[in-house]
């Protein structure tokens, strides 16, 4: 009997992904699929083409992260006068009123989160690609900081849903969502796809020999 | 929080399945060990969560989503705030927002606010209900592994929390132009905002999935 630690795939383990029981891996007649004998879900030891579908999710959130910023997303029209609000202009519109502690919180969510999901997350993908060894637990850290995270970007276009419905006074105010907002939130969606498709296992997959022994 | 973590042991190759978890950030094997109410397991080598300690999450988490459900009919069918300006009043409910996108022909962000905020924050409640009633009278529910995997992938496209300071923030911008009054709705959704959080706390997802192995 061995005493070293070891992972599931090396004990020839594969874990469900939607229920989470383990399952014994087997080598299955050609065409086969393998299911969880549990909840039926399709078994697979890692999240499939996870770099290459994770790079593609990424490089669409960078493409669509450029009108995201740059097209307003939201006009105002107060008595006739039309003011273009993008998402930086927003903040810093919060920062001139001097509502720091509600401004630095839309920063962080509309400028500083998308950022980090993007830089984060292709960040993972280079060191997963170029097989670094250095700091697998903080890389895990930032991939589950980057998944929990990502959701609260949402907080500009849930404001500018209400803004619009609610300000609707015909000559003397109104308020109409832009394209800025369409493209941001696609951005966060894409960027959510993103996170899940990424496997943090691969992270760990190649070091595994050196890792297991120290803890 | 005062919860106190432990480490399960790390397992070598005689430990039999059944007794085994594996971390589902970076792969270790833990031989689960049995925890105290409040404690977590967490993994040894990355630190993730491997499972928890929850007491009677099957009643618990059945109250609260039968809460849940009726503060979400309440703060979906009640106006939301109302904005006063030049005397002229504008009521909005959850619905319109989204009504009101669509109408502007912004489609796309009119199908994103409405599912987020609208449609998986619903079937996330009416799915934990399907899944968690037959189970309480020892049941199993039809489909149970189809529709608990929905309910599971809808978790983090329920965005109650975020929608909640969406809505502060546009008060804060509003209150310099007008006056801005807080609805029934605005009040049944923090309840329900509050509600579907402890749902996700109280919920044991092991539990639901354990029950497929004991049905005949």
């Amino acid at each position: 009997m061995s005493t070293t630690p070891t992972t599931a795939a090396k004990a020839a383990l594969i874990r469900c992904h939607a229920c989470e029981k383990l399952c014994r891996m087997r080598t299955l007649p050609a065409r086969y699929q393998a299911c969880c004998p549990r909840c039926g879900a399709r078994v697979q030891q890692r999240k499939s083409n996870s770099l290459s579908r994770t790079w593609a999710l990424v490089m669409t959130a960078a493409i669509l992260y450029i009108p995201a910023n740059t097209f307003p997303i939201m006009t105002v029209e107060f008595f006739g006068q039309p003011r273009h609000d993008t998402i930086l202009s927003g903040v810093k519109a919060l920062f001139e009123s001097g509502q720091y502690p509600i401004a630095i919180l839309v920063f962080f969510a509309s400028i500083a989160v998308p950022m980090l999901k993007l830089l984060g997350l292709a960040y993972l993908l280079v060191s997963v690609q170029l097989r670094w060894k250095a700091q697998p637990r903080q890389r895990t850290v930032l991939y589950r900081v980057i998944e929990v995270v990502g959701r609260w970007s949402m907080i500009d276009m849930f404001m500018v849903s209400i803004l619009v419905a609610l300000v609707k006074l015909g000559a003397v105010a109104t308020i109409e969502p832009g394209l800025g907002a369409t493209a941001f939130a696609a951005v966060v969606v894409v960027t959510m796809f993103a996170a899940s498709s990424f496997d943090p296992r691969l992270i760990w997959d190649d070091m595994e020999d050196e890792t297991c022994q120290k803890t | 929080m005062g919860e106190e973590d432990v480490h399960p042991m790390m397992i070598t190759d005689a430990t039999p399945d059944a007794a085994l978890v594996a971390c589902h950030d970076c792969d270790l094997l833990h031989r689960k060990q049995r925890l105290q109410s409040g404690q977590k397991a967490t993994c040894s080598r990355c630190g993730a969560v491997l499972y928890r300690q929850k007491q009677n999450s099957l009643d618990r988490t059945l109250t609260i989503t039968l809460a849940a459900l009726i503060l979400y009919i309440l703060a979906n069918i009640y106006p939301f705030m109302s904005f006063k300006l030049e005397g002229r009043v504008q009521d909005n409910t959850m619905l319109t927002g989204v009504f009101e996108l669509a109408a502007r022909g912004s489609w796309v962000l009119a199908g994103v606010i409405g599912f987020t905020s609208i449609l998986a924050p619903l079937f996330h409640i009416l799915g934990l209900l399907y899944v968690l009633l037959p189970l309480k009278r020892q049941r199993q529910p039809w489909h149970l592994a189809s529709v608990f995997r929905v309910v599971d992938f809808l978790h983090p496209w329920a965005m109650l929390e975020v929608y909640l300071l969406g809505v502060l923030i546009a008060i804060l911008k509003l209150s310099e132009l007008a006056t801005i009054e807080l609805g029934v709705a605005f009040y049944a959704f923090i309840g329900l905002m509050l509600l579907t959080t402890m749902a996700a706390a109280s919920l044991d997802a092991d539990l639901i999935w354990e029950s497929l192995e004991g049905a005949p």
